[in-house]
């Protein structure tokens, strides 16, 4: 078993600074979580897309470091993932991600374009209505196969149904000239989503996205972008998936 | 100037998430009744402005908005002002606060609470249908390990995001007052003191007590 890589972070950091004696300026943003996590791609994904440099701090569900003390001074809910961007800490993904979108907007594209009200509909609608029926579908038929547990495939059903119907209003969207969920730009509305999105297109209900033209090719447009190809090259999913 | 107008029932959380920002900035609105009990909300004319067929949608001139949270946003950015400013962007941490625990309230406190409220209120009174008393134990202790992380918070600030009033306290006003006033468990907030507090500073403010009304109006929609 791993050793508690929260507890390592100074190694980590003084290996990095040692790189052939020159100095490395460290990373000002911590990234705490696991890369198998969704909602910490989530904010990989953003993190990404706007060009930052930032340090993984591993902190692995399966040993429970999640739980312990050190991580709860981050997020006292002891949930996956936490942000350190020097003095300021941030938790809850999408308060991440819009913290980072705002601050360091200048750094890529502008992924909140303000006044929009497109895009603050479109990026709602994610967190109550796609995320916990994606979440519940990728889950249940996706994830605890790859760990060896059995899927309740009565509840994954239906939540494939109820994203079926959710999907269908994002066709009719998309099918109406907006080529990205805000309209003509990527916006952190779209961002928001791919971490979920990506599993689902790997899950037994990928159908849900192949079988709608329009969301199909939203989901190959966004999935094209440079700094998402950076963000899936960190995810250690296994060869199987 | 017209006065904006929201499409929905004020008893519903969602409504009354974008009433209270509303009464809290002092804006002139109006409320569409779209006959929710008869399915108005499925039917094509509300669906032009809510495309999930939900409550509410929001009507500022030409601009159509869905999703509380977008429309309340709206709201408090266009009525913001030298005295009310409930989601503080001008300041990046104050408003990572703000976001943190409105996502909160969605992710954590909601689901912990409402089937509490769900169990206890909606389901009897609107179906029909007995209390399944497993679901309500499940939620509280659910809601105490929430209540209990709210109130080591809490206990530092006044409010959630820190010493001042935001849109993050706004979004447990509805969730929270169902549970107050038509459950059993209002007592639950007994063994937090802070949080307790919390909620009574909250609803001695006008726009709670006046929003409290439409809550629970016994002939809710």
């Amino acid at each position: 078993m791993q050793t508690e890589h929260i507890e390592d972070r100074s190694q980590g950091e003084r290996a990095s600074s040692s790189k052939e004696g020159r100095e490395v300026k460290m990373a000002a943003i911590k990234l705490y979580g696991m890369m198998l996590s969704p909602n910490v791609t989530r904010v990989v994904t953003v993190l990404n897309e706007l060009g930052l440099d930032f340090d993984s701090v591993d902190v692995d569900l399966r040993t429970g470091a999640h739980k312990h003390p050190d991580f709860l001074k981050l997020n006292p809910f002891g949930q996956i993932p936490a942000l350190q961007d020097g003095d300021e800490v941030v938790f809850e993904s999408r308060a991440i991600n819009r913290y980072i979108a705002t601050k360091y907007g200048s750094s890529g594209p502008n992924l909140l374009p303000t006044p929009s009200a497109k895009m603050e509909a479109w990026l709602e609608v994610e967190s109550p209505h796609f995320f916990p029926l994606a979440q519940t579908v990728v889950y249940e038929l996706l994830i605890k196969p790859l760990f060896g547990a059995t899927p309740d495939t009565a509840e994954a059903d239906k939540k494939a149904a109820e994203l079926d119907k959710l999907l269908d209003v994002y066709e009719a969207h998309l099918a109406a000239g907006n080529k990205y969920l805000a309209g003509d730009v990527f916006t952190l509305a779209d961002g928001n989503h791919m971490s979920w999105l990506f599993l689902l297109t790997k899950s037994p209900k990928a159908e849900l996205v192949a079988s709608r033209p329009h969301v199909k090719a939203w989901w190959e447009e966004i999935s094209a972008r440079p700094a998402w190809a950076k963000t899936v090259a960190s995810i250690p999913l296994p060869p199987a998936v | 100037m017209a006065p904006v107008k929201v499409f929905g029932p004020a008893a519903s959380t969602n409504v009354a998430r974008v009433l209270v920002c509303l009464e809290e900035v002092g804006a002139e609105y109006e409320l569409v009744d779209i006959d929710f009990p008869g399915k108005g909300h499925k039917r094509p004319e509300h669906l032009a402005r809510n495309p999930f067929g939900q409550v509410p949608a929001f009507q500022d001139g030409d601009l159509i908005l869905f999703e509380s949270r977008a429309i309340a946003k709206y709201v408090l950015r266009k009525y913001k002002s030298e005295q009310v400013d409930l989601l503080r962007e001008s300041n990046l941490e104050e408003a990572a606060m703000v976001d943190i625990w409105t996502e909160v309230e969605i992710h954590q406190y909601h689901p912990a609470l409402s089937p509490i409220v769900l169990e206890c209120f909606i389901y009897p009174t609107l179906r029909g249908l007995p209390t399944n008393q497993r679901i309500v134990d499940e939620s509280l202790v659910k809601a105490k390990k929430v209540l209990e992380i709210y109130e080591a918070h809490l206990s530092k600030h006044k409010y959630l995001a820190g010493d001042f009033v935001s849109f993050a306290d706004l979004n447990h006003f509805a969730c929270t007052f169902y549970l107050m006033d038509a459950t059993p468990y209002a007592s639950l907030f007994n063994s937090y003191p802070h949080v307790k507090a919390w909620w009574e500073d909250l609803m001695s403010r006008p726009s709670m007590k006046k929003l409290g009304v439409h809550l629970c109006n016994p002939t809710r929609t």
